[in-house]
């Protein structure tokens, strides 16, 4: 019987462990069933029961045992001493990080260290990781959310209330209309295309692919409609030009559930067919024809993805079709709804739990209120946390985004708004090829005193040969190698059962991220209510202590018990609805969507569709949060006549607070111990009064709420008008490199500002290329976008055998009469130049109709190479991944979101090259 | 007694190349050997599908018929397995199979390419069902297990499926008859010639090409 045996097959007479885990790519959460023998992961089975995935996996779902066999991964800690690799112990590792941590603390500030987490992260490493950086005392804390989907959360939440997909990838099969705006399912979440097609063929439903590319999810479409790359304000409001033309609106619904729709038809007056012509190149006719299929085919959803979200005007281009589902009243319904993928397995998780440089967990937000929120909820004094920052302002101030990092290492003193540039940074789960502008990346690795990398993989950041001291890696091994939940993409917590030892010498994140924080001095007041075995955190007990205070999103009543059971009980769900009908779990939804109001014991059902009116609040209904105050400008924000079923408020109201629980009689229903909390937190004099839903730790407010029907953050009208952010009705701007110089009067981009402790550019520079030459240099339009083989950077990927032997070569694609005019052929190498910094890089061509004439493609997964050189030998030995190419992001420029610091991209230009 | 067939709807396939992982992983089939893959036609153009190709287990399969050594058998329920002990790599059942099923792990100018190795529909082959012999000549046999094969089972879309070609036939017409027009509906193009396809909104309506 001594035998390899990941060599296969199931040894007889052996027992097989059947484990449940998660698999751990795009958010569509689909269930990975693992056969282990002897402690080896030996086989993968079909997760049939799984509500999500029903069994099916895409190419990387069906590879992922490979991950656990780890012939590519990291195996023990390494440091980088003159350019070579030494072999060192963990206790050497987190003694000299440590020490080098506190050196640069002490001399240049807490703010000096980047914390860069992942969406790979579980849930509660995510919450674990964001409260590290709150103990070490800044916020320069972030995750891949700011590079895929943060102008979504803002878009959506400043619309709406809530950052998140409003229904779910099984609720698309009620849809009797589908549009996708840049986002290729097909590739990025392949699974997610059973529900799609499903929709599509039993309810007959248009499937409307807008896209500048013909994509793989473009090929199954009834009607694909090409736009130039940046234009979608100007096609969302296109279809809402003929939508208003022909009173297709959903008048009632605008009435009673929308603010400030008056202020869209004025922009939207001025799209005309022939504006939209002349702007995005999309033929009146055939906008006319989808808007048609959207109105008169409801619900109809509209679903969207990074080819939307990154762009210079990425928030405005979430919150125009945000309107656009408001105005056809598609918001709040089942079939309907803006369905939203994300990208990684957890990067709606570890937005949730607030991996980011804007908030503390559960949207917070940074405010002294925020900190004194979650010193109670981690019993520690205000006071101790305001000592760990530089000062309270910085404490309260947003930190700087991944996009932007390199850009905060190279800043001189003063260009910055903090006491030191960065000197350090510790990466953990992310890939180094994943932002734009990698050649000034390169400059900022190479400056850092401190790089530090957690990760299966040694990722493009070990590879780039400038750096020769000063970087460590840890191998951090998978979540299949630990246990934890995870939220897809519809806000489902799934929960992932260990299914090897972490191994050779990784280590999980709770582990790692406890042992940094022993070292550093602060683990006793960190784990204070979260048991550590040996060194490893208890992650049922970070996922309690989360429940306890992450009240604003309702992540309350998913307890560790609930979420096993839904596990353990997956069939009982149904397949569409995704309710189970019978069992322990009858009721809920799969995985408890949050909101999942209250105390886990009062068993709310979680919330498959968000804003559902039709629903009690106890059964899964709600309504628009009531986060923007109650009135503007003598106008009311509170929805009219419109209220979740049940409710014994028959109106809109305000979210609930001390107060208004008073001012309603509603204060008699507190048990005596929920008032003693309240009045605790509120210190016991007028303060008690504001005490909320969200900060009312005894969640009594929240209970007594749900006891009335009514939802605890208050029943508003969405918002048309978001008057806080830059553009309050979503205006086109051009690109800042514009392949259309003669529009960039007509729609400047936004005014240079400063924000993030940084200053961004916008209209100096796209007025600086467009009265250049830069055009004539770089006559072709340069988007990028993903392949189904691999994800993200694609380190892990490339590293698969099973995958990197479908993807071997870095391409580039170019139309067919592009290619003529070039003198390329299909398969041969070109040099793609950007128009920043002589960046270059040397690709094989894909000649292709799929980019329309005068548009290149890129996919983002490749690194390893350089200008042309490949970097294989800078990797640690045996860590190089099988299949290495050039970085779209070595071509790659500036231009950033203005709410977000998202990066640009979709679109910038380039020249191609025969090589 | 069923016959097994592979059946790809070409309306539902998306090229995810799950199926193509699915068999590396469950028979862990080493790199440059493809039992299956995908083929697209008019990539990156209106029109485009995808079906994913393996051995298709014909009924009267042309690779025993110039078997120089026949090494070829067929089940009872219609898969067709071979014997690498009696293979002799010689290439004939690639030069007759219309699939490009067969594969080989070794290309020299003269000489053996080593063992021909294919699709075996997850049934292993002539070994004990189950055996580490098995595993190690041809991978699991699902079959055995009353498991289909996983490419199938794990296909994204529900596109490929395996089994009973009786039952798969039944769940096809119920697609092609809820699909109802367009090309979904079996000899539309046919009838109606590639120039009319149905509504604007149909599968495969004017704006996308359809079949």
């Amino acid at each position: 019987m001594i035998r390899k045996a990941e060599a296969g097959p199931i040894l007889p007479n052996v027992e097989v462990v059947t484990r449940k885990n998660v698999c751990t790519h795009c958010s569509v959460g689909c269930t990975v069933i693992a056969e282990v023998q002897n402690g080896v992961w030996v086989g993968q089975e079909p997760g049939w029961e799984s509500p999500i995935n029903q069994g099916t996996h895409c190419a990387k779902g069906a590879s992922v045992r490979e991950l656990t066999k780890g012939t590519r991964r990291v195996k023990y800690p390494l440091k980088l001493v003159d350019g070579v690799w030494q072999r060192i112990t963990w206790d050497q590792a987190i003694e000299e990080i440590g020490n080098q941590l506190m050196e640069i603390r002490q001399a240049s500030g807490p703010d000096a260290v980047f914390w860069l987490g992942s969406a790979k992260f579980s849930n509660e490493g995510a919450y674990l990781y964001r409260k590290l950086a709150a103990f070490w005392g800044t916020n320069n804390v972030d995750h891949q959310a700011r590079i895929c989907h943060s102008t979504t959360v803002a878009g959506v939440a400043n619309t709406w209330g809530y950052g998140a997909m409003t229904n779910s990838y099984n609720d698309i099969q009620n849809s009797k209309a589908l549009v996708i705006v840049g986002g290729n399912p097909a590739e990025a979440h392949p699974v997610s295309m059973q529900h799609m097609l499903r929709g599509k063929e039993h309810n007959r439903a248009p499937f409307i692919v807008i896209d500048p590319r013909f994509t793989r999810t473009a090929a199954h479409a009834t009607e694909y409609v090409r736009i130039r790359p940046g234009t979608d304000i100007p096609v969302a409001w296109g279809l809402l030009w003929h939508i208003f033309e022909n009173g297709w609106e959903d008048k009632e619904y605008i009435r009673q559930r929308v603010y400030g729709m008056d202020e869209v038809r004025a922009e939207v007056k001025k799209w005309t067919p022939e504006e939209v012509e002349r702007v995005t190149g999309v033929p009146g006719p055939q906008l006319r024809r989808v808007a048609e299929a959207l109105a008169k085919n409801k619900p109809s959803t509209v679903i969207w993805c990074m080819g939307v979200t990154q762009h210079t005007v990425g928030t405005a281009n979430v919150r125009a079709l945000s309107i656009l589902q408001l105005a056809l009243g598609n918001i709040g319904v089942a079939g309907g709804g803006a369905n939203i993928y994300r990208g990684h397995c957890n990067v709606q998780g570890a937005t949730d739990f607030g991996l980011d440089v804007s908030t503390l967990p559960s949207y917070y937000g940074l405010a002294e209120g925020a900190w004194k929120h979650f010193s109670r909820a981690w019993d520690v004094e205000y006071d101790f946390m305001k000592s760990r920052f530089a000062s309270k302002e910085l404490m309260e101030a947003k930190g700087i985004p991944t996009t932007r990092w390199f850009d905060a290492v190279l800043a001189k003193p003063g260009e910055i708004d903090q006491p030191s540039p960065l000197r350090a940074m510790m990466c953990f789960g992310h890939g180094g090829n994943t932002v734009t502008r990698m050649p000034d990346m390169v400059k900022g690795l190479e400056k850092l005193s401190l790089l530090v990398i957690a990760d299966p993989h040694p990722t493009t950041f070990a590879a780039i040969k400038e750096r020769r001291n000063g970087t460590y890696i840890l191998p951090a091994c998978s979540q299949f190698e630990t246990d934890g939940s995870r939220t897809c993409s519809n806000r489902s917590m799934q929960w992932g059962e260990k299914v090897v030892e972490p191994i050779f010498e990784s280590k999980d994140d709770y582990t790692i991220m406890y042992l940094l924080a022993r070292k550093l001095g602060f683990a006793d007041e960190m784990f204070k209510h979260i048991t550590v075995e040996n060194t490893r955190p208890v992650p049922e007990d970070i996922l309690r202590e989360m429940n306890r205070s992450c009240l604003s999103i309702g992540a309350t009543g998913q307890s560790p018990e609930r979420l096993k059971m839904h596990m353990k009980h997956q069939a009982d769900f149904d397949k569409i609805t995704m309710r189970a009908s019978s069992g322990p779990c009858a009721g809920d939804y799969y995985g408890l969507p949050w909101p999942v109001w209250g105390h886990p014991e009062i068993k709310h059902p979680g919330s498959a569709v968000l804003y559902d009116t039709s629903k009690h609040v106890m059964d899964g209904g709600g309504v628009f949060r009531a986060r923007f105050g109650v009135e503007r400008n003598g106008v009311s924000l509170l929805a009219d006549g419109s209220y979740s079923k049940g409710s014994e408020i028959e109106d809109g109201y305000p979210e609930f607070t001390m107060a208004v629980l008073k001012k309603l009689g509603w204060d008699k229903d507190l048990t005596p111990e929920e008032t003693r909390v309240i009045q605790a937190i509120g210190g016991g004099g007028a303060e008690v009064d504001n005490v909320s839903w969200q900060t009312d730790l005894s969640m009594g407010i929240i209970r007594v709420a749900l006891k009335h029907g009514c939802v605890p953050h208050g029943n508003a009208k969405a918002r048309a008008v978001a008057w806080n952010l830059p553009d309050p009705v979503p205006i086109h701007r051009e690109p800042i490199y514009s392949p259309r110089p003669e529009l960039v009067k007509a729609y400047p981009a936004i005014e240079d500002r400063r924000d993030f402790r940084l200053v961004q550019l916008a209209r100096s520079l796209q007025f600086k290329v467009a009265d250049s030459d830069l055009r004539q240099r770089f006559p072709m339009i340069l988007t990028s976008g993903r392949l189904v083989e691999y994800e993200g950077g694609g380190e892990e990927t490339r590293s698969n055998p099973w995958l990197a032997e479908l993807q071997q070569s870095m391409f580039a694609e170019i139309n067919t009469k592009d290619a003529e005019g070039l003198g390329i052929r299909d398969g041969a190498w070109v040099w793609i130049h950007g128009p920043e910094d002589g960046s270059k890089a040397k690709v094989k061509a894909l000649v292709t109709d799929r980019v329309g004439s005068g548009t290149v493609f890129l996919p983002f997964h490749f690194s390893g190479f350089w200008r042309g050189d490949s970097l294989r030998g800078n990797y640690p030995p045996n860590t190089d991944p099988i299949v290495l190419g050039e970085p779209a992001n070595g071509v790659t420029t500036y231009g950033y979101d203005p709410v977000t610091f998202m990066q640009e991209t979709k679109v910038t230009l380039c020249r191609v090259e025969p090589a | 007694m069923a016959r097994m067939k592979f059946l790809c709807d070409s309306e539902r396939c998306i090229e995810c190349n799950a199926c193509v992982t699915a068999c590396k992983n469950e028979h862990e089939v080493p790199w440059g050997i493809n039992r299956r893959r995908l083929v697209t036609l008019n990539d990156g153009k209106p029109g485009e599908r995808s079906i994913s190709m393996a051995c298709m287990h014909c009924n009267d399969p042309p690779c025993a018929a110039v078997c120089p050594v026949d090494c070829f058998l067929q089940t009872e329920d219609g898969v067709v397995l071979h014997s690498k002990d009696l293979c002799i790599g010689c290439g004939y059942c690639f030069y007759a199979c219309p699939f490009g099923a067969p594969q080989y792990p070794r290309t020299t100018d003269f000489g053996s390419r080593g063992k021909m190795d294919k699709c075996t529909f997850c049934a292993g082959g002539p070994e004990p069902d189950g055996s580490v012999e098995e595993y190690q000549k041809y991978g699991a046999n699902r079959l055995a297990e009353g498991k289909l094969p996983l490419c199938a089972e794990m296909c994204s879309t529900r596109a490929l499926m395996a089994g009973d070609g009786a039952i798969l036939a039944d769940i096809y017409q119920e697609r092609s008859v809820r699909r109802g027009y367009g090309s979904g509906a079996p000899g539309w193009s046919t009838a109606y010639g590639r120039n009319d396809r149905g509504s604007p909104f149909a599968p495969g309506g004017p704006s996308t090409g359809g079949a």
